[in-house]
């Protein structure tokens, strides 16, 4: 038994110490920076060519074609021939709440229970999660916190990816509630043993249960929980405190985001119920089938965030290319809308990448960018601190010395958050820069 | 043993005619009634088999056998004489794959099998002498459990059948089937061949035992199993008694049935059977119809089920949109099965099996007819094709002297959708199937009451439906079941009564009877105090008894005087159905037989050539593909004969090579044992899979299709052309060498195990002695053998016999470990840490073998030069990390550093979604680690190439290697290019322009299947809730995937 509470205290011990003791936040920025000659890619649709911005106190002061810097500006950094970009921001992550996803110990995403509104991302996020610098050297420097679930999951915060602890990273908490949607869809049993392939359950091995009905029937109930929470909250004085309908407060104030996990049709439509009976400030999150209806999204005036646009098509009859045309299918109906990763495999380090597909398959760039940047922003609910270059918001920008939705360009060279110039090494270049010095790989340059 | 006998009696007693089998050495509780059955059916169209016809013949039976058959016989002296005028004499049918009377199989409760990370089961549960696996059984004969079972029975004579082979439908060989009749009569008596036929199956059904968990694994298990049987003869005494293989060999002999269920499990059986040199009579499924032309090479006899699904109700397009174009056009094609077989001349029987009840044989048998079955196919499927099939025609299957008295009696010709079967004779026994007496007609009611007598008039539809009047029209009700009749009556309360034409009797009058209310009538519940009627029939007249409403006993009598008139056949010649086209591969994107893309002659001009060759990337070249090689590379090329394809401001690269994929297979993990090196990818590839088509879409033009990581040593692997539309054999990529797949680390200790993990090993440490330990016996195991044929070349050149010289058992398992160390195969190991890594290479090194390749490796960067010294390749991911312990040191400079080191490496898949943008995969090196566009696309063409031994083939642009190109819109190496058109061997199975046709195409059909369905729907059939049409999919069970809402994992 001593050995057992060994190895999971060893377990524990290894897998959370995550710092990396040599990657120091940085200080916040005092004064004046300039940063010159940059195609400034603002983030709402539009590009300044050889633009400069200037930053003080953590905040863009100005940004603009025919800005003179001083002569003896000290701090001024030339983007001579690189792109400038609003810090990339990752709408729905379980960064923080998950350092590796098969260990169990250092897994904090999904708590027991159905309706756990009183749950919080923001209290489990680590800081020092290892995985964070590998987003900040791909531009990432926001992120929306996201807690799973298999129904009322809790509430998100957006954290800035540079900071000693959640209580500095967070810049907007307690975002958003997350609801993830009854699959509202029968599944037959797939009977194991023997034959292989399809067939042994077939489409005719029919549900096991009603999907459909018993979801609507939980919604139904979640419903009831809203009017419940309604009343209690509108009454002066209660016999006794319910956590529970205290946490949607603000949800029911109109403070909060709404965000519902939805793909098919039904469980998108199904959400409109929320805005209808209760005004929540709608989200569908995932919404692959969304581009089935753009027009309705838009008509309700609902925000959607794709959450992987790479992935297969929902059906073997679709376009081939379907996931990756939603995007523009979106933009088209005026839905506004992120793009997310979620890839457990690579953790969302290839957002950018995702936007750039969407590129491939109809969006313009600046469109595709504003999916992850300033949309982003909005989608979370917080567009006026960040998600664009532009006047009044927080100086979280990044440097690229070229095209960063194109993986054979992007290369960030430098990420601003409120200014403050941040680290860009991570544990991966470090151990890049080990080995190369173990095979002295320096000198060597391809064949 | 006179109980014994008594309980046989009662059996007998009530057959009553079935005294003509009374058993010799049965001891008799009575009196003796010897009797032989003797009948004479005369003036009958008597339908010897499907090509002979006899009008006004005679057949005559005695001791349950036809003693003659034919037109113009005289009814023998002793014969009673059955007037068959009007009848028609049939054979009955016979089933040949049923499990009538057989026991049904008990799975023990166990935590074995089943899940990736489930408990296992290693060894046969089962006490005895028998062999290693459970789920061989060839140690069962049917006949030693059968019972006779009445109501199947029932419902299979019912159904026509007369015969029956009957097997235990459970595990891979299932032993032994016995051919019974159907006659109610004691067990002795029934069984016609008790050793008729040998089963077999890829289903271990109630087998507990963990092994085989895969299709792979099912046609390993068979392949071992016939080595080990001929192993066998010579009863080594090391094997002891082993009554499995014993059963094995004994049953050889029989007719061979696999049962395969499905059109490529068809070919995987005809395959096994053909390396073993057994023809195997196929139980199919219901889709062979999509790959008919396969189905006729394998020379098999097939087994029809006639289960067709079921329309599903798409009213909804939200849930229609989630039932498949596949399952929709299934839907319309699979009632042709059986005409396709017929078509195309590939012999077959029709079954009973699968389908939801026997009762539902009937409208299945007539829907395969619409669809194209013909009256005498049907006819030869149900009779002398398995009674030939059977080696028991000389006993049932027609109408000949000398066999069964097996034969139907029907009141027309069998197939027409009027007909009726009337009796069903088993071996001469009669089993009256539905009642011929048609008592419809018009009959004078006399009820003699209290106050006299009452005359009525009583018009008899149906042995349920009459009509009653007097003076006024009654509200009765009738029932007759061939002998006794009940009938009850009352006035019509008045304000249902309807004005009466008289005598009109074929009108349908309301108020008639009829307990299902048919027709429309209305069913009107009669008052307690109704006259009620009942009595006997004694042919054209009728005599009873009743009571009335007052309680006056009543006597009665029915005289028949007129029969109903016939109504003229009116069925509507039914229309040929407007069908849909079967597609290759039968999926949305498949080709129509006559659209299937052929090898072309293509000049592609003005492009910028990308050649992964030293040449590096051409601009403005030309490249010109001819008989599927590439014929030229260069500047203004000519061929008149070639289609030319525009490539300005357009790029040509080698097509891409997946190194690690795990699509287009029915299985990929056999985890079942830590060693598995028998079990192969190239038994059980599956060309419909959508994926290869969306692969292709991305410039993917091969793919190794490895083994999963479930355990140290896996299975053979199988490299694959996307050759998009063939079959399974065809997707096999030429002459390429043969690999297997290793695998180290968590995935094979069972880290994610959430049940514990109970298979050695549970540690890296465990890995590294099953490797030593699995090298070792394979080294025991081929000295074995030269040892072996050293004494046979010795005796062969003294010219000595080879007696007493016993070879050694081939195991197909250590035989792959052999081919390793011999270097006609080569390992892919699934590897992460620098530890195991390291600890390959030394046991590698120790045994004398070398790893070909390490795939995912992602601290490959750690040990390099170790790799490289031992001269292995690496495959890996860019950029992947995080997801388990032993990949949080995986970096995606990893690619870079190996390459720099000097190591040919390659970037793969591992992911059906990713495999598709590998290009951008490779691009990703250029940013992680600086390597140039033409190192980073060398990752996923030429360096590929090289791991797998093909690049002598395929993997760049040169002179004479396979035309496996793509053309690209922009840089293959941007986000923004997109695939325009991918070809293999020098034929297009992807282009763009041409995809956006076929997506046309397929929402087009869908359209039409959708609108068909919900016709059926409003036609009134019965339809069942739209289902999703889920896919399955393999995978490693390494890491998650985004495959979308529909896809299941095959491993969960």
């Amino acid at each position: 038994m001593r050995k057992v509470v060994n190895l999971v205290l060893l377990m524990i011990a290894s897998v959370t110490s995550y710092a990396q003791a040599n990657v120091l936040p940085a200080k916040a920025q005092k004064g004046v920076m300039y940063v010159k000659n940059a195609t400034i890619h603002v983030g709402n649709g539009t590009v300044i060519e050889n633009g400069t911005i200037v930053v003080r106190d953590g905040k863009i002061e100005k940004v603009g074609k025919d800005i003179v810097i001083p002569a003896d500006a000290a701090d001024v950094v030339d983007a001579n021939g690189k792109q400038v970009y609003p810090g990339l921001i990752l709408p729905v992550s379980t960064l923080g709440l998950v350092e590796i996803s098969s260990i169990r110990a250092s897994n904090d995403s999904r708590e027991i229970g159905d309706l756990n509104p009183n749950v919080r991302s923001i209290v489990a996020y680590n800081t020092d999660s290892k995985v964070i610098n590998t987003l900040r050297s791909n531009g990432i420097l926001a992120a929306n916190i996201v807690p799973q679930g298999n129904f009322l999951a809790g509430s998100s915060s957006v954290v800035q990816l540079d900071a000693w602890n959640w209580q500095d990273a967070s810049l907007k908490t307690d975002g958003g509630m997350h609801l993830f949607m009854p699959s509202l869809m029968p599944r037959p049993s797939f009977g194991r043993g023997g034959g292989g392939g399809r067939g042994a359950g077939g489409p005719n091995a029919g549900p096991e249960s009603d999907p459909v009905k018993e979801g609507l029937q939980q919604l139904e109930k979640l419903k009831e929980f809203f009017r419940e929470a309604k009343a209690y909250l509108a009454a002066p004085s209660h016999e006794e405190v319910n956590l529970k309908f205290d946490a949607v407060k603000e949800l029911l104030a109109k403070k909060q985001k709404f965000y519902v996990h939805a793909n098919t049709v039904k469980q998108m439509l199904v959400a409109l119920d929320f805005v209808k009976e209760f005004g929540f400030d709608l989200v569908i999150v995932g919404a692959s089938e969304s581009w089935q209806i753009a027009d309705l999204l838009k008509q309700h005036n609902v925000s959607v965030v794709l959450q992987q646009m790479h992935s297969l098509p929902t059906t073997t009859d679709d376009d081939v290319d379907q996931p990756y045309k939603t995007a523009a299918i979106l933009q088209k109906a005026g839905v506004v809308f992120a793009i997310s990763d979620d890839d457990s495999q690579t953790r969302g380090r290839n957002l950018a990448f995702n936007a750039g597909t969407a590129v491939t398959y109809g969006l313009d760039k600046e469109q595709a960018l504003a999916a992850i940047t300033l949309n982003a922003a909005k989608v979370m609910g917080v567009a006026d601190k960040t998600g664009s270059i532009e006047a009044g918001k927080e100086a979280n920008f990044v440097i690229s010395s070229g095209d960063i939705l194109d993986m054979s360009t992007s290369n960030v060279t430098d990420a601003f958050i409120q200014g403050r110039k941040v680290n860009l090494d991570d544990k991966q270049k470090q151990l890049n820069n080990r080995y190369e010095e173990k095979f002295e790989l320096k000198q060597k340059k391809g064949f | 043993m006179r109980k014994l006998k008594r309980l046989a009696g009662s059996v007998m007693g009530l057959l009553f005619t079935a005294a003509a089998f009374s058993q010799p050495t049965f001891p008799e509780n009575g009196v003796a009634d010897p009797r032989h059955g003797h009948y004479a059916f005369t003036h009958a169209t008597l339908v010897k088999d499907a090509s002979t016809t006899l009008s006004d013949a005679t057949l005559i039976i005695k001791d349950g056998r036809i003693v003659a058959a034919g037109a113009g016989l005289a009814v023998p002296a002793g014969a009673v004489e059955v007037d068959c005028r009007g009848k028609f004499i049939y054979p009955s049918f016979i089933d040949i794959y049923t499990d009538y009377g057989a026991p049904q199989p008990q799975r023990a409760v166990t935590a074995g099998a089943g899940g990736f990370f489930a408990q296992q089961q290693f060894d046969n549960a089962v006490k005895g002498p028998f062999g290693w696996n459970q789920a061989i059984k060839s140690d069962v004969d049917v006949y030693k459990v059968f019972g006779v079972n009445d109501a199947a029975a029932k419902s299979l004579r019912e159904a026509g059948f007369g015969a029956v082979l009957t097997h235990v439908k459970d595990g891979v060989a299932r032993g032994t089937g016995a051919v019974v009749s159907l006659a109610t009569a004691k067990e002795n008596l029934v069984i016609i061949k008790e050793k008729a036929s040998a089963h077999y199956s890829f289903n271990k059904g109630t087998s507990t035992q963990s092994y085989p968990g895969s299709m792979m694994g099912y046609i390993s298990l068979l392949r071992q199993t016939f080595l080990d049987a001929a192993w066998y003869k010579n009863r080594p005494y090391q094997e002891g008694f082993n009554a499995t293989l014993q059963s094995w060999l004994d049953n050889q002999s029989l007719p061979q049935i696999m049962e395969a269920n499905d059109k490529w499990n068809d070919l995987r059986a005809d395959r096994i059977g053909d390396e073993f040199g057994v023809q195997y009579i196929i139980k199919a499924g219901q889709n062979e119809y999509q790959r008919i032309k396969d189905m006729k090479a394998t020379n098999a006899t097939f087994i029809l089920p006639l289960n067709f699904p079921q329309a599903q109700d798409v009213e909804d397009p939200n849930e229609a949109r989630m039932v498949s174009l596949e399952d929709m056009k299934h839907w319309e094609l699979a009632p042709t099965n059986a005409a396709a077989f017929e078509k195309a001349g590939i012999p077959f029987c029709l079954t009973t099996a699968d389908l939801r009840s026997t009762t539902a044989f009937w409208s299945s048998l007539r829907k395969a007819m619409e669809y194209g079955l013909t009256e005498a196919k049907a006819m030869e499927a149900l009779t002398k094709t398995p009674a030939q099939v059977l080696g028991i025609y000389d006993k049932v299957g027609s109408l000949d002297a000398g066999k069964l008295a097996n034969f139907l009696v029907t009141n027309g010709p069998v197939f027409s959708e009027k007909t009726a079967i009337l009796y069903n004779y088993v071996q001469g026994i009669k089993y009256n199937v539905k009642d011929d007496s048609n008592i419809a007609g018009t009959y004078n009611l006399t009820i003699n009451t209290p106050g006299g007598k009452e005359q009525y008039t009583l018009d008899v539809k149906s042995t349920s439906t009459a009509t009653m009047w007097g003076k006024d029209t009654l509200n009765s009700k009738f029932s007759y079941d061939g002998k006794q009749v009940k009938l009850s009556f009352a006035a019509m309360p008045r304000r249902q009564r309807p004005a009466m034409p008289a005598g009109d009797s074929t009108m349908r009058r309301p108020g008639g009877g009829g307990f299902g209310g048919r027709g429309g009538a209305p069913d009107i519940a009669l008052p307690a105090t109704a006259t009620r009627l009942g009595g006997m029939s004694n042919g054209t007249e009728w005599n009873g008894t009743g009571v009335d409403s007052l309680g006056n006993q009543l006597t009665w009598t029915a005289v028949f005087v007129k029969a109903a008139e016939v109504k003229s056949d009116s069925v509507r010649k039914k229309e040929a159905p407007v069908l849909g086209k079967v597609t290759f591969p039968f999926l949305p994107f498949g080709w129509a037989e006559e659209n299937q893309p052929k090898q072309e002659t293509l000049l592609i001009k003005n492009a910028t050539v990308w050649t992964s060759e030293k040449e590096g990337v051409l601009s403005n070249t030309d490249v010109l593909v001819k008989n599927g090689k590439i014929a030229a590379i260069g500047k203004n090329l000519t061929d008149p004969a070639a289609r030319v394809i525009d490539g300005t401001g357009k790029h040509v690269s080698p097509g891409i090579i997946d190194e690690h994929s795990h699509i287009a297979a029915a299985s990929i993990n056999e985890g079942a044992q830590s060693v598995t090196s028998e079990v192969r990818i190239g038994d059980n590839l599956n060309p419909d899979d959508i994926n290869i088509y969306r692969q292709l879409s991305g410039g993917v033009t091969s793919s190794q299709i490895l083994h999963g990581s479930a355990n140290v040593i896996g299975g053979q692997s199988q490299l694959i052309k996307l050759r998009w539309g063939s079959n399974d054999a065809d997707l096999k990529f030429k002459g390429a060498d043969g690999f297997i797949k290793f695998a180290l680390g968590e995935n094979v200790k069972r880290s994610a195990s959430t049940q514990g993990n109970n298979r050695y090993p549970d540690t890296r440490m465990g890995v590294e002695q099953v490797l030593i330990d699995a090298f070792t016996r394979a080294k025991d195991y081929k000295k074995e053998w030269e040892t072996y044929n050293q004494a046979v070349a010795q005796l062969q050149k003294a010219k000595k016999p080879l007696t007493g010289l016993v070879a050694p058992r081939r195991d197909l398992e250590l035989e792959a470990l052999v081919e390793i160390m011999d270097r006609k195969r080569f390992i892919t190991c699934h590897s992460y840490v620098q530890s195991e890594i390291t600890g390959l290479i030394e046991v590698a090194d120790k045994m004398g073998f070398k790893v070909n390749t390490f795939t995912h490796i992602l601290e490959g960067y750690k040990v390099a030069d170790k790799m490289l010294k031992h001269g292995a390749n690496a495959s890996t991911f860019s950029d992947w990390w995080a997801y388990k312990m032993e990949v949080e040191d995986a970096i995606p400079y990893n690619a870079a550093i190996m390459h720099k080191v000097g190591l040919n490496v390659a970037i793969n898949s591992d992911d059906a979604e990713m495999a598709r943008r590998l290009n951008q995969e490779a691009a990703k090196t250029m940013k992680y680690g600086g390597l140039s566009k033409e190192e980073a696309l060398a990752l996923v063409t030429i360096n590929p190439a090289k791991m797998l031994h093909v690049d002598g083939q395929t993997g760049s642009l040169k002179v004479g290697k396979d035309a496996d190109l793509v053309i690209w819109s922009d840089s293959p190496l941007s986000i923004y290019a997109k695939s325009l058109f991918t070809i293999v061997d020098g034929t297009v199975y992807f282009d763009r322009q041409k995809d956006e046709q076929l997506q046309q195409d397929v929402q087009a059909e869908r359209a039409r299947l959708v609108k068909k369905m919900n016709g059926e729907k409003r036609s009134g059939a019965p339809v069942i809730p739209a289902m999703p049409s889920y896919q399955l999919m393999h995978s490693c069970s390494d890491h998650g995937h985004s495959h979308g809402l529909l896809v299941v994992d095959a491993e969960q």
